[in-house]
C-alpha cells in the first residue's frame, strides 16, 4: 500500500527518524534482554560526605607533599637573567640598538659585565629571553613551509603560498621561506669568566642538544638527502632577506648545518606567547670540578644583530639550572599547596558535617 | 455567519433547480465565485462522464482534464533529488549557519581551514541525504508496486487490462475479490444479487469489520449502455464524507437522477470482500483519491526541549558575536600603536596591504566568528537526534507494554516528543475504551418502567428474570406486548452485521476468528456451535444490545436485501423491510430506522441517550423510566433509552421525500439530512432504557491515582452522560469521596429558573471563590503538598455548558468567562467534561494549551472521536483499542493499555527528559569550556585568529573524543532506578515545568563552562611563564600549549560526565575510558607521523613530548582536580540522589506523617 507502511514524515532535512517500525512490530513480543529492558547491571555510585569525606583528605595529604617538593624544587634551581637590549643610555648595548641597520657590513658588539653570587652546579642551560615579540602571530605561525623543511626538492624550489611574502626574493625562492626563518634571531652570545686573578675564560658553549630530538632527526632535513654538499642541494634558492648568510652556512659543522641547524629548529618552534625564551647554549658540567659556573665576575659579549626596539621588545639572556620539573617556575608549587590545603580544609569541614547531620542519616538507614 | 448559511442554502437551491440545464450551472458558477469570493466552505463540483460517453445534452463533450491515477508519496526523481534534498536540508536554520560558515571559511582567509566545519557538516548532510534517499526509494517502490499493479477496465464493451497508473477518471473499472480498489469508484454493478458488495478498510482506517456498500439504484445492467454523467465535489480528505449526483440520460427521456453518497463510493486502498466482482466508475485519481489526500502530512510537533535549545542557542550566538566583536575592536585598538600591526618580522602580503580597512575588519570579524564558532555544534544535532531516535526504541522494546490479548506492544510513530512524556502537566484522557474497556456487557434494561435484570437464561422458562425493580412493583412484569416490541426494537435499531461463520468458506473463518474473540461469543449462550454468531458493528454497544436481546430470545439473523430478520421468542422468522436508517451521530446522540412489517406497518425505531430521546418523546412516560437511567447511570453504567413511532402513509410519505430530497443535496447535505431527522424523530413513545456495563480497564484507578500524584491533573472527556462518566470517575479514584463537587452542568444552570447566562455567571464566580480565592495559595506550579489536609475540588462540566463559556455573546463576556473557568478548573484535581463532541474535546485541549505558563498536555483516547484532541495535544497517544486504528494512527506513541501510561509517563518520559537536559545542558557547557580558552589566547596573540588547538583537534573535538559519552548516559542513565520512579510518583514533580533546562540551570551550567575555561587556559599559562618543561631544558611552543589545554579540557569533561553518571554499565564504561583512550591513542597516532597530505607538521610529536614533561603532567592533575573539586562538593552538599537515599529519604518522610 502506498506510503502508508512507513511514515512518510515530512521532515526538511531533520534527521529525525520516525520511530521504529510502524506496524512492522506487530505481534512480536519484545525481547527479554538486559539492554532492551533498561535493566543492564549497574554500578550506582552515590557520592556523599561519607565516601567523599577520605577522598579530600587522601588528595590534601598527597598534594601538599608534592607542592612543598616542587617549590622547594623550584626554588633550589638558581636563575640569573639580564636585560641587553640596550634602551637606557647608561647600558652598554645602547649604541648597538641606536645605530641599527640591516645592511651594516661591520657587526656591533657590546660586553655586559654581571656577578653570579652563587655557584652553579650541574649543567647551566642558557636561554635567550624575547618579549613583546608576537611568535604566535596567525600570520607568523602559518608562515613556514614544513615539506621543505623537510628536505622535499620540490618545495624547495616552490615554497608554499603561505610563505608570502617571504616566499621570493628577486625571483628565486627562500630557503627556508616564510616569516619565521626570515626572523631568525641571530645575535650571538658569548660568555667570559672573569678569573679573580684577571684573566678572561671563555666559556664552552655547546651548540648542540638543544632541539627536540624529533625535530633535529626527523622534521628537519636537509634537502639532496645525504649530500654532504649543502651549497649545491640549496642551488638555486636564495637567503632570506634578513640573513646576513645562507642557511648552508649556518654551522661550519655538517651535522649542524643547513635546515637541521638547532637554533633554526629551536626559533622554528613557535612560542606560545608574546613573552618567552628559548634555549641558546648548553654549559655542560666539566667532569673534574665541582662547579660549572663558579661564583664571580663574567662578561657577556654580544654580537648585536637583532633590532627589537621598533616594536618596543626587549632582549634577554637567562642562565639557569634544570631540575625534573624544567626550568624555574614557582606556579605548581604554590598550586599544589594551595589546592592540597583546600582540599585538606574541605575536608574537615566535611568531617564536621558528617558528624553533625550524618548520625541521623544514619539511624534512618537502620530503621529501613 | 447566519447569514453566510443563508445565502450557501439559497445557492444550493439554485444549483439544485439548475442541474438539467448545464449552461446555467455555469452561470451558477460565476455567480458563486462572484458572490462569494473565496469562502472556504465552497467546493466545485467535478463532471464526470461515465466510460467517457458523451451525454446527450445540447453542448459539445469537452474531456475534463484530470490528474491520472499515479500516486506519488516520493519526494525526489533521480533527476532532481541532489538540489532538492539540498535545499530542503539547508532550510533547516542550523544546516544553514554552518553552511554559512564553511562558505566564509572557504571564501575569506580564516584561521582553521573549511575541512574543520565542512567535515561535520558534510558527514551530517550526507548522512541525511542518504536516509531521505533511502526512505524515497523505498517511496517509490510502493508507488510502482501500486502504479504498475494490473487493473481490468471496460472500453467501449471489451475488457483491456491496463498499469493502474493509466486509469482517468471516467473509466469503468472492473475489480474481483480481494483486491484492492485502484482509484476511488463510484459503484455501478456488483456480482452480487442485492446490489451490494462488501469492502474492508482496515488499510484505510484500521477498521476491519467488512462494510457495505451499495450500486447506484437503478442503473442500468448493461454498463456499455448506460449513458451518464456523475457531478460530485472536488476531492477532500474526509474519508466518510461524499456528496455527488448522478444523470441517468435514457433514449429521449428526461435525466433520471440518483443521488450519491459515502455508501456508493468505494475508496482507494480498501479491500473487496464477500464478493466475487464489481463494476465502478473512476471519480478520484491517483493524488486526488480520499486516501493520498489523508497521507498528506500531519502537522510536526516540536517539543519543549526543543524550544529551549533554541533559546539557548540564541544565547549562545549572541556571546559568540559579541566575542567576535570584542576581539575585533580590541585588535583595531591594539594594532594603532606603532610596532604592533606590522612589525618587521611579519610583514603583511601585497594583497592584504592593499585591503580597504573597512573589508579588513569586516573580514577580520568573520574570522573570529568561525575561531568560535565551534560553540554552537553540529554535533548537538546529530547527537540530540540519534538520541531520541535510538532511545524511542526503548519505548517499543518494553515488555512491560506487550500485551498478550492482542499480541502487540507499544507503538512509536514519532521519536520528537520522547522527553514530552517527562514535562506533562495535563493528561485529558476519554472515558470509553480508555477508561473503560469498550467491552460492553448487557447488564439490564428496564421496560415500561418495569426492571429486568438478566441473572441466567434457565432459571426461568422465558429467559427472563425480574429482580429488584421499584420495591411496590417488584416481581412485576410490563405487559407482553411492550416486552416485544421494546426487543423487536432493539433487534431492528441498530446497523449490526451478521457474519454467518458456517455459510462462509473456510478461508473466511479464519479471517474473522479475531473479530469473534472480542465479541463476548462466550459460554454464557451455550447455543449449539452452528448457531453462534458473530456480530460486527461500529461500536459495541449496539453489539452489546444485539446480544442482550438474543438472550431475552429475540435473534436478529441478518440483512438481507433490505429486509431484517428476526428470529423471535417463538422461533418464527419476523421479516422487516429496512426503509431507512437514520444514522448515528455525535450531535444528535440518537440513531433511528424505519422499517415496515410484513402487516404493513410503519415503524420507527430510535435509541439515543435519553437527553436526546426524552424531548422527543411523550413527557408522561419519561418519569418512570428516568429513575431508572439515572439509577443506572450512577453506577456506571452507560445508558441509552429506546423510543418507537408508528408512521401514518401520509407521515412516512412526507418524511421519505424529506430524506430523498436532503440525500440528493449536493451542498449542506449534512445540514438538511439533520433537519430532517430532528423532524422525523418527534412525537415517539419511549418504550424503555438499557444498561449496558463497560468494565473499567486494568489498574485504571491506579495509573490515575499515580498520575495525580505525580502533579497531573486528569480531566475526562468523554461524550457520555453525566452520571456515568461521574461514576467512573469515582470507580478510578478521581474523585475522592471527600472531593467536593462544583457543578457547572445544564442541570445546575437550570436550578435558579433564571437566564442560563446569568446563572452562568453567577456560578462561575461561586466557584471561583471556592476553589481559587479560599483555597490557600498553591505554591508555583503543580506542588500541591501531599500531605496538606486541602480540600479537594472536583469540576464537572458539560457540553451545552463548555459552549455557553467559550462561545459567550459578548466577547469581553466571553473571556472573562473562560478565564474564570480555566483558574477554577486549574484549582481542581480532576475535571470531568461531560457530552462532548470530538470537537469540544481539541477545544478544551487547546484552551488549556494556551493558558497561562503553557502546559503540556497529553491525550489519550482509542477512538475516532478522539482523534481531534490527540493532534492537538503536545503529546497523543492511542490506545490499541477496539474502535478501530484512527487513534492509533494519528497519534505520536500509542500503547495497548491505559495502565501502560503509569510506566511511559513516570518511568520513561521521566528519564527521557533528565536524559535529554543534560545532554542538552552538558553539550553547551562542553563547547563553552572548549571555546573559551581559545578566545583568551585572542588576548596574547595579538588577536590575530591564531587558534590554540590544532585542526585535528578542533575538528575531532565535538564528533569523536567527547561525543559518545554522552549518547550513551543520555540513552543508559537511570539516576533513580526504574521501579522507584515507578513508585514514587511524586518524583515526576521534581522534573516539572522543564525544572532542568530553565535559566537557572542554563546559567550554572554556562558559570561552570566558563569556570573550567578560564581554569584551563590560566593554569597553563602561568605553567608556561617559564615554557622550559622538559628536564633537559628544552622549551615548549604555542602547539604544546594547545595540547595541554586541550588534554585537560578532554579530560575534564569527560570526567565531568563521569560523576554525573548515577548508572554505571560496563557500556557506559567501555565508552567513558574508551574515549579517553582513544583521545591519547589518537594524539599519539596523529603526531607521530609526518602526514604528507598537511602542509604544516603543527603536531609531530607535541603529545610525545608533553607526556614527557612532569610538569605538565602534574599540572593536567592539578587542572582536571581542581575543575571537578566544586562539582564534586555540590553533589555532596546537594540532596541525595542515588535511589537507595530516595528510599531512605522516602521512608524518613512517611516515619515523619506517621
Amino acid at each position: 500500500m502506498m506510503a502508508s507502511t512507513y511514515n512518510a514524515k515530512d521532515e526538511d532535512g531533520h534527521i529525525t527518524v520516525a520511530g521504529p517500525g510502524g506496524g512492522t512490530l506487530r505481534s512480536r513480543k519484545p525481547e527479554n534482554t538486559a539492554f532492551k529492558q533498561q535493566r543492564l547491571p549497574a554500578w550506582q555510585p552515590i557520592l556523599t560526605a561519607g565516601t567523599v569525606l577520605p577522598a579530600f583528605f587522601v588528595i590534601g595529604l598527597i598534594f601538599i607533599p608534592i607542592g612543598i617538593g616542587l617549590y622547594v624544587t623550584s626554588n633550589n634551581i638558581k636563575e640569573f637573567e639580564i636585560d641587553y637590549t640596550g634602551v637606557d643610555m647608561s647600558s652598554p648595548c645602547f649604541n648597538c640598538s641606536q645605530n641599527f641597520s640591516w645592511n651594516s657590513t661591520r657587526p656591533c658588539t657590546c660586553s655586559i659585565p654581571f656577578y653570579l653570587d652563587q655557584p652553579y652546579e650541574s649543567n647551566v642551560f642558557m636561554y635567550y629571553g624575547l618579549s613583546n615579540f608576537y611568535q604566535n602571530h596567525r600570520r607568523y605561525v602559518k608562515s613556514r613551509d614544513d615539506s621543505q623543511l623537510n628536505g622535499d626538492s620540490e618545495a624547495l624550489t616552490k615554497p608554499s603560498k603561505e610563505c608570502e611574502p617571504y616566499a621570493f626574493h628577486d625571483n628565486k625562492p627562500i630557503a627556508p621561506c616564510g616569516a619565521i626563518a626570515n626572523s631568525m634571531f641571530n645575535d650571538s652570545l658569548e660568555l667570559f669568566y672573569n678569573d679573580p686573578n684577571g684573566t678572561k675564560v671563555q666559556i664552552h658553549l655547546m651548540k648542540t642538544g638543544i632541539a627536540w630530538w624529533t625535530d633535529k632527526h626527523v622534521k628537519f632535513r636537509n634537502p639532496g638527502g645525504n649530500n654532504p654538499n649543502l651549497t649545491v642541494a640549496f642551488q638555486g634558492t636564495t637567503k632570506p632577506v634578513n640573513w646576513r648568510k645562507p642557511v648552508y652556512e649556518l654551522d661550519s659543522d655538517q651535522e649542524n648545518d643547513g635546515f637541521i641547524n638547532e637554533d633554526f629548529i629551536v626559533w622554528m618552534r613557535t612560542a606560545a606567547l608574546p613573552t618567552f625564551r628559548k634555549l641558546y647554549r648548553i654549559i655542560q658540567k666539566k667532569k673534574d670540578m665541582v662547579l660549572t659556573l663558579p661564583r664571580g665576575n663574567y662578561t657577556l659579549e654580544v654580537v648585536y644583530n637583532y633590532p627589537v626596539r621598533s616594536f618596543e621588545g626587549r632582549k634577554r639572556m637567562i642562565l639557569s639550572t634544570i631540575s625534573w620539573m624544567g626550568g624555574k617556575n614557582p606556579f605548581l608549587g604554590i598550586a599544589y599547596i594551595t589546592v592540597g590545603s583546600v582540599c585538606f580544609f574541605l575536608g574537615v569541614v566535611l568531617l564536621i558535617i558528617h558528624h553533625k547531620y550524618g548520625n541521623r542519616n544514619n539511624s534512618a538507614d537502620i530503621s529501613n | 455567519m447566519h447569514r453566510h448559511d443563508d445565502i450557501s442554502w439559497i445557492d444550493a437551491k439554485i444549483s439544485y433547480n439548475t442541474c438539467e440545464g448545464r449552461g446555467l450551472l455555469c452561470l451558477h458558477h460565476l455567480f458563486k465565485n462572484h458572490f462569494l469570493g473565496g469562502d472556504e466552505r465552497r467546493v466545485d463540483s467535478r463532471t464526470i462522464y461515465v466510460g467517457h460517453r458523451p451525454c446527450p445534452a445540447s453542448e459539445p463533450f469537452i474531456p475534463p482534464k484530470f490528474c491520472d491515477n499515479r500516486i506519488v508519496s516520493s519526494k525526489y526523481t533521480v533527476w532532481n533529488f541532489l538540489p532538492k534534498n539540498l535545499f530542503e536540508q539547508f532550510r533547516r536554520i542550523a544546516n544553514f549557519y554552518f553552511l554559512i560558515i564553511f562558505l566564509v571559511q572557504v571564501i575569506v582567509d580564516t584561521p582553521t581551514s573549511p575541512v574543520t566545519s565542512g567535515l561535520p557538516l558534510f558527514f551530517v548532510i550526507t548522512v541525511t541525504a542518504i536516509k531521505q534517499g533511502y526512505e524515497d526509494w523505498l517511496r517509490h517502490k510502493a508507488d510502482n508496486e501500486v502504479n504498475k499493479y494490473p487493473v481490468t477496465v471496460l472500453e467501449d464493451g471489451r475488457r483491456i487490462r491496463k498499469e493502474s497508473e493509466k486509469i482517468k477518471v471516467g473509466d469503468v473499472v472492473q475489480v474481483e475479490e480481494d483486491e484492492t480498489f485502484p482509484c476511488d469508484l463510484i459503484l455501478l454493478q456488483s456480482s452480487r444479487d442485492d446490489d451490494t458488495c462488501f469492502v474492508t478498510t482496515a488499510s484505510l482506517d484500521g477498521e476491519s469489520n467488512h462494510k457495505t456498500h451499495y450500486t447506484v439504484p437503478d442503473t442500468e445492467k448493461d454498463l456499455e449502455s448506460l449513458n451518464a454523467t456523475i457531478e460530485c465535489e472536488q476531492p477532500q480528505p474526509d474519508l466518510y464524507k461524499f456528496v455527488g449526483r448522478m444523470h441517468i440520460y435514457k433514449n429521449n427521456q428526461e435525466p433520471a437522477v440518483r443521488s450519491l453518497g459515502p455508501e456508493n463510493l468505494l475508496l482507494k486502498g480498501a479491500t473487496l470482500k464477500n464478493t466475487q466482482k464489481i463494476c465502478g466508475v473512476a471519480v478520484y485519481t491517483g493524488m486526488e483519491t480520499k486516501m493520498a489526500l489523508n497521507y498528506q502530512g500531519k502537522s510536526q510537533k516540536r517539543s519543549v526541549v526543543e524550544k529551549s535549545i533554541n533559546a539557548f542557542l540564541l544565547v549562545y550566538l549572541c556571546i559568540l558575536v559579541s566575542k567576535a566583536l570584542v576581539c575585533t575592536t580590541l585588535k583595531y585598538v591594539w594594532q594603532s600603536k606603532p610596532g604592533q600591526d606590522e612589525p618587521w618580522y611579519n610583514e603583511k602580503t601585497q594583497r592584504e596591504k592593499d585591503t580597504n580597512l573597512y573589508l579588513k575588519m569586516f573580514t577580520d570579524f568573520l574570522s573570529f566568528m568561525v575561531l568560535f564558532n565551534f560553540i554552537i555544534p553540529v554535533s548537538m544535532y546529530v547527537t540530540v537526534e540519534m538520541q531520541k531516535f535510538l532511545g524511542s526504541f526503548f519505548i517499543t522494546w518494553d515488555k512491560d507494554f506487550f500485551d498478550p490479548e492482542i499480541k502487540e506492544g507499544a507503538l512509536v510513530n514519532t521519536s520528537d516528543l520522547n522527553e514530552e512524556l517527562g514535562q506533562v502537566e495535563y493528561v485529558f484522557t476519554d472515558k470509553t475504551g480508555t477508561l473503560t474497556q469498550n467491552n460492553m456487557e448487557f447488564i439490564e434494561c428496564c421496560i415500561d418502567g418495569f426492571q429486568y435484570k438478566y441473572r441466567d437464561a434457565s432459571s426461568e422458562l422465558d429467559g427472563f428474570c425480574v429482580t429488584d425493580g421499584p420495591v411496590s412493583k417488584l416481581q412485576q412484569k410490563a405487559g407482553r406486548e411492550k416486552e416485544e416490541l421494546f426487543l423487536r426494537a432493539l433487534c431492528l435499531c441498530h446497523t449490526v452485521q451478521v457474519k454467518e461463520s458456517t455459510e462462509q468458506g473456510q478461508d473466511q473463518v479464519d479471517g474473522l476468528t479475531d473479530q469473534l474473540d472480542g465479541l463476548g461469543v462466550d459460554g454464557e449462550l451455550s447455543q449449539p456451535q452452528e448457531q453462534q454468531r458473530g456480530f460486527i458493528a461500529s461500536s459495541p454497544d449496539e453489539i452489546a444490545l444485539v446480544k442482550g436481546a438474543m438472550r431475552y430470545g429475540f435473534t436478529f439473523l441478518g440483512l438481507e436485501s433490505k429486509t431484517m430478520k428476526i428470529l423471535n421468542r417463538n422461533n418464527d422468522v419476523e421479516k422487516y423491510e429496512l426503509l431507512h436508517v437514520l444514522n448515528f451521530d455525535p450531535v444528535r446522540r440518537r440513531m433511528s430506522v424505519i422499517v415496515r412489517s410484513t402487516s404493513g406497518d410503519t415503524l420507527l425505531f430510535c435509541k439515543g441517550a435519553d437527553s436526546s430521546i426524552f424531548p422527543r418523546v411523550r413527557q408522561e412516560e419519561v418519569e418512570r423510566i428516568r429513575m431508572h437511567v439515572e439509577r443506572n447511570a450512577t453506577e456506571g453504567y452507560r445508558t441509552l433509552c429506546v423510543a418507537y413511532k408508528h408512521l401514518s402513509a401520509v407521515e412516512y410519505a412526507q418524511a421519505d421525500a424529506g430524506l430523498r430530497e436532503a440525500r440528493l443535496a449536493l451542498q449542506d447535505r449534512e445540514e438538511k439530512l439533520m433537519a430532517v431527522y430532528n423532524q422525523v424523530e418527534t412525537g415517539m413513545s419511549l418504550i424503555g432504557a438499557t444498561a449496558v456495563e463497560d468494565r473499567l480497564q486494568e489498574e485504571a484507578a491506579e495509573t490515575m491515582e499515580a498520575l495525580q500524584g505525580a502533579g497531573i491533573k486528569v480531566w475526562v472527556l468523554t461524550g457520555d452522560k453525566m452520571e456515568t462518566a461521574k461514576s467512573t470517575c469515582y470507580a478510578c479514584r478521581l474523585f475522592q469521596r471527600n472531593t467536593e463537587l462544583l457543578e457547572l452542568t445544564v442541570r445546575t444552570l437550570e436550578d435558579g429558573g433564571r437566564r442560563r447566562e446569568e446563572r452562568l455567571h453567577e456560578l462561575l464566580l461561586e466557584y471561583h471563590k471556592k476553589a481559587v480565592q479560599d483555597a490557600p495559595p498553591v505554591k508555583a506550579g503543580v506542588t500541591r503538598s501531599w500531605s496538606s489536609a486541602n480540600q479537594d475540588y472536583g469540576f464537572i462540566v458539560d457540553g451545552a455548558t463548555l459552549s455557553m463559556v467559550l462561545n459567550s455573546s459578548s466577547d469581553s463576556n466571553s473571556s472573562r468567562y473562560k478565564n474564570l473557568f480555566l483558574q477554577i478548573c486549574q484549582n481542581c484535581t480532576a475535571v470531568l467534561c461531560c457530552r462532548m463532541a470530538p470537537l469540544q474535546k481539541a477545544q478544551i485541549v487547546k484552551m488549556v494549551k494556551n493558558s497561562k505558563g503553557n502546559p503540556i498536555t497529553l491525550s489519550i483516547g482509542d477512538g475516532a472521536n478522539d482523534v481531534s484532541m490527540i493532534l492537538e495535544a503536545h503529546v497523543g497517544i492511542g490506545i490499541k483499542g477496539k474502535e478501530g486504528r484512527q487513534a492509533v494512527r494519528n497519534s505520536d506513541y500509542a500503547i495497548p493499555k491505559l495502565k501502560h501510561l503509569k510506566k511511559l509517563l513516570l518511568a520513561h518520559g521521566h528519564l527521557y527528559y533528565v536524559r535529554i537536559a543534560h545532554l542538552v545542558q552538558y553539550f553547551f557547557y562542553k563547547n563553552l569550556c572548549f571555546i573559551l580558552p581559545q578566545f583568551l589566547y585572542q588576548f596574547f596573540c595579538g588577536y590575530s585568529q591564531q587558534p590554540l588547538y590544532d585542526a585535528a583537534y578542533l575538528t575531532m573535538y565535538n564528533i569523536c573524543f567527547t561525543s559518545m559519552p554522552i549518547l550513551a548516559y543520555s540513552l543508559l542513565e537511570q539516576h533513580i532506578c526504574i521501579e522507584v520512579l515507578l513508585d514514587n510518583a511524586t518524583l515526576y514533580r521534581e522534573i516539572a515545568k522543564n525544572a532542568m533546562l530553565r535559566w537557572g540551570p542554563f546559567l550554572y551550567w554556562t558559570i561552570l563552562g566558563v569556570f573550567h575555561g578560564l581554569l584551563f587556559f590560566f593554569g597553563v599559562r602561568y605553567l608556561f611563564s617559564n615554557p622550559a618543561l622538559q628536564d633537559n631544558g628544552q622549551v615548549f611552543g604555542n602547539w604544546s600549549y594547545g595540547t595541554i589545554v586541550f588534554t585537560v579540557l578532554v579530560f575534564t569533561v569527560t570526567l565531568k560526565l563521569a560523576l554525573d553518571t548515577r548508572h554505571w554499565t560496563w557500556i557506559n564504561h567501555f565508552v567513558i575510558w574508551g574515549s579517553l583512550a582513544f583521545y591519547v591513542f589518537f594524539s599519539f597516532f596523529w603526531g607521530g607521523i609526518i602526514w604528507p597530505f598537511l602542509r604544516q607538521q603543527r603536531l609531530y610529536f607535541v603529545f610525545a613530548n608533553m607526556l614527557s614533561s612532569v610538569s605538565a603532567w602534574l599540572v593536567i592533575i592539578l587542572l582536571i582536580l581542581l575543575s571537578l573539586l566544586p562539582e564534586i562538593l555540590l553533589v555532596v552538599f546537594r540532596k541525595p540522589r542515588g535511589p537507595h537515599s530516595r528510599q531512605v529519604q522516602f521512608v524518613m518522610i512517611k516515619f515523619v506523617l506517621i
